[in-house]
């Protein structure tokens, strides 16, 4: 019976060994490997390049936002510690390249004006029903969260940004509708955004394609986490005192445990006649009282 | 328990404890005699009860910040991401508390399995203990929901279009849960509601757990009763409360290691999509949490099937006291219950692998067999190994053990047979 039941057991093993890990493989849909990149933000002590991040939001401002909105971001963001940090009148300035509807007024008409940076940035179509309508049947997503909505984060956004290739012979396409090796089916609706030179940077960074990417990748991040500076500082600190704090607990643990004597009654006796006989071993017990 | 009555020293604290015993109460989960010999698997009861804490708290911080509304809940959530402060830290502390605290709960799960602490006469304990972990994963289900995202709204509907399986009165059901025809508003409302009231209804059966568990006290590693008046216990403060800290921040160190620098890893990115009940998204997956029992659910190939399996699959837990047969509580002296302790182990975990891929091919047929072995285990295996097994035999004390260190026991046995016949009580 029991054996049996032991090499049942290796059988099952057995079974599910040799299924799982080599045929998991086979089935597995094939996958590009994404390009990666050593980005600054990456690891604990990770912060964002700063001029990269103001590069990034030229190129959001120039190519981007045609289509993308970024609804959960206020110009006032720009501004602030951990982002791109342009100063407050710089951030002023750029909101008030945009107009805002608001209202109603006192005499109940709703007008437009001039954007504070307060507001939100302002998104290219009213709402989703326009933006798809205007992009042939895609709606190009909003991006304030989009780094975190994509499995692969920075390295996919980068990758899709550079994977647009020529079409292979034997892959059909529709109209509008382009190759790209990173996208899942390889099917994209949004035409190759980045190409060299498209944007033309004023700090006399080479505006090749590889570069804007990164850029533009560098802010999508930022905007999707804008506090990860802060998550990186304090957690650095947090997990630090928590080592030093586990240590004195963990010696504090030993002193207090040490007070009690963990021993039975037996345990005690077994002691003592152990003790006795080391100190008397190799002598006569007859000499003992 | 025979412990001597406690009586306060000051008036006061006398006239108190006769009407509320409050100082009774706390002398007496300060000197609750705990087995000396608990290991680290034992301090998960209280690293639980800080992850129920630290969900409540964070919790009803977000619950002053979150909109219950289709049309702005994702808003809120980045609200709080972005401009409520120190808002980041609160949410991603919730999101992989929860996360943390199924970890916790699994360890202690499968602890109580490998130590037999289900056993006569602890039944009651894992019972309140089970309907706790019933209700943390309704409480996570809703939760996840809250946000809106895709996997949100998607997530809910396959979870609750479950109940239509049920015959005659499903669809009903079903439409009374959503309040409505769909996961919409209504939907919304209600699983926020629930997901408020559910931890406090947990954090009740919470203490009537340890009320439980105070009357016959706690199992230990070898499984046998303890002696409480031969040096065999220590008293639960300051012992346990140091052994527990100490476990309790190692705990908190690898959880906040998750939340300040890889606070979505355990999500998936897809809830990072605003709901659409126009798309649907490639993989709906649940919470790895949940994803065991979701593998049970598609491996059958009927919906009302698959409902009754996953169903059937906690509740089973249940009749686990009578299910295992076996006098002996220890897997420690169970040599054929302990390797499939590791095999349930293996296959819970293959389980949660496969609930996370698709349902077709290889997958499918291994969900089907691991499905299959998780019911034999405990409707065939358990109750034949208490007939069967020849366990191995127990030791007379919980200190028996650390006599057998390598070699003391035959140095003692050849120097006790040299003086046969000797009075060895003279010995010094």
């Amino acid at each position: 019976m029991l054996v049996h039941l032991n090499n049942f057991f290796k059988f099952f093993f057995t079974v599910v060994l040799i299924s799982v890990f080599p045929l998991s493989a086979v089935s597995e849909e094939k996958k590009v490997d994404l390009l990666e990149i050593n980005w600054s933000f990456d690891g604990i002590f990770g912060t964002f390049d700063r001029t990269s991040l103001q590069r990034g939001y030229q190129v959001y401002q120039e190519v981007c936002s045609g289509c993308h909105s970024m609804q959960y971001l206020s110009y006032r963001n720009l501004s602030e510690k951990g982002g791109p940090e342009f100063s407050i009148e710089e951030a002023k300035a750029i909101a008030l390249q945009f107009e805002v509807n608001d209202g109603p007024n006192s005499d109940g008409e709703m007008f437009m004006r001039p954007a504070r940076s307060s507001d939100r940035f302002v998104s290219p179509y009213p709402n989703v029903e326009a933006s798809t309508a205007a992009n042939g049947g895609a709606y190009p997503p909003d991006m304030s969260v989009l780094a975190k909505a994509r499995a692969g984060g920075a390295d996919y956004i980068y990758s899709l940004l550079m994977g647009y290739e020529e079409t292979p012979a034997d892959f059909e396409l529709d109209d509008g509708v382009y190759y790209n090796k990173y996208m899942s089916g390889n099917k994209i609706k949004m035409s190759e955004p980045i190409s060299d030179g498209i944007v033309e940077y004023a700090d006399g960074t080479s505006n090749t394609k590889a570069q804007i990417s990164k850029d533009i990748t560098t802010f999508l991040i930022w905007a999707s986490e804008p506090h990860l500076e802060s998550q990186h500082r304090m957690g650095f600190k947090v997990i630090i005192y928590l080592i030093i704090l586990i240590t004195l607990v963990y010696l504090s643990k030993q002193k207090v445990w040490s007070r009690f004597s963990s021993k039975t009654e037996e345990e005690e006796t077994f002691d003592k006649v152990e003790r006795a006989v080391t100190k008397y071993e190799g002598e006569d017990p007859k000499t003992f009282k | 328990m025979n412990e001597t009555k406690y009586i306060p020293k000051s008036k006061l604290g006398q006239w108190l404890d006769s009407r509320l015993p409050l100082l009774t109460l706390s002398h007496h989960l300060q000197s609750y005699p705990t087995p000396k010999n608990l290991n680290y698997w034992w301090t998960f009861g209280g690293i639980l009860t800080f992850c129920l804490i630290t969900q409540i708290i964070t919790g009803l911080v977000l619950a002053m910040h979150y909109v219950a509304h289709v049309d702005h809940a994702f808003q809120s959530i980045e609200h709080i991401m972005r401009d409520v402060n120190y808002g980041w830290l609160i949410r991603y502390v919730h999101a992989n508390g929860a996360s943390m605290f199924f970890l916790a709960v699994y360890i202690h799960i499968f602890r109580s399995l490998f130590y037999g602490s289900y056993k006569t006469p602890r039944e009651v304990i894992w019972i309140i203990g089970l309907i706790i972990y019933i209700l943390m994963m309704a409480t996570a289900f809703m939760g996840y929901v809250l946000p809106w995202g895709q996997m949100s709204f998607w997530g809910a509907t396959v979870i609750t279009n479950l109940f239509s399986a049920i015959p005659l009165i499903g669809e009903s059901i079903t439409t009374w849960l959503w309040g409505g025809y769909s996961v919409d508003n209504p939907t919304l409302y209600r699983f926020y509601s629930l997901h408020h009231l559910l931890p406090f209804l947990t954090f009740g059966l919470v203490i009537l757990h340890i009320c439980v568990l105070h009357v016959p006290g706690n199992n230990n590693p070898i499984g046998i009763d303890v002696k409480k008046n031969n040096n065999e216990t220590m008293p639960f403060h300051p012992y346990m409360v140091m052994k527990d800290i100490f476990a309790l921040l190692v705990f908190i160190a690898v959880f906040l290691w998750f939340v300040f620098f890889a606070p979505n890893v355990l999500g998936h990115p897809d809830n990072y999509i605003e709901a659409n009940p126009l798309v649907t998204p490639a993989h709906i997956v649940p919470e790895w949490y949940l994803l065991p029992f979701y593998a049970i659910l598609r491996a059958i190939p009927s919906k009302l099937g698959g409902v009754i399996f996953m169903f059937a699959a906690i509740f089973i837990l249940m009749l686990l006291p009578w299910l295992d047969t076996s006098k002996v509580r220890s897997a420690v002296f169970r040599p054929i219950y302990k390797k499939l302790f590791w095999v349930l182990v293996f296959t819970v975990i293959l389980l949660g692998y496969l609930g996370a891929k698709p349902p077709e091919g290889i997958y499918l047929i291994l969900s089907r067999v691991a499905t299959a072995y998780y019911f034999i285990h405990f409707l065939i295996l358990l109750p034949m190994l208490g007939r069967y097994e020849k366990t191995d035999p127990l030791p007379m004390s919980i200190s028996d053990p650390v006599l057998d260190k390598p070699g003391v026991l035959d140095k003692f046995k050849k120097v006790a047979s040299k003086y046969e016949g000797e009075n060895v009580s003279s010995f010094k």
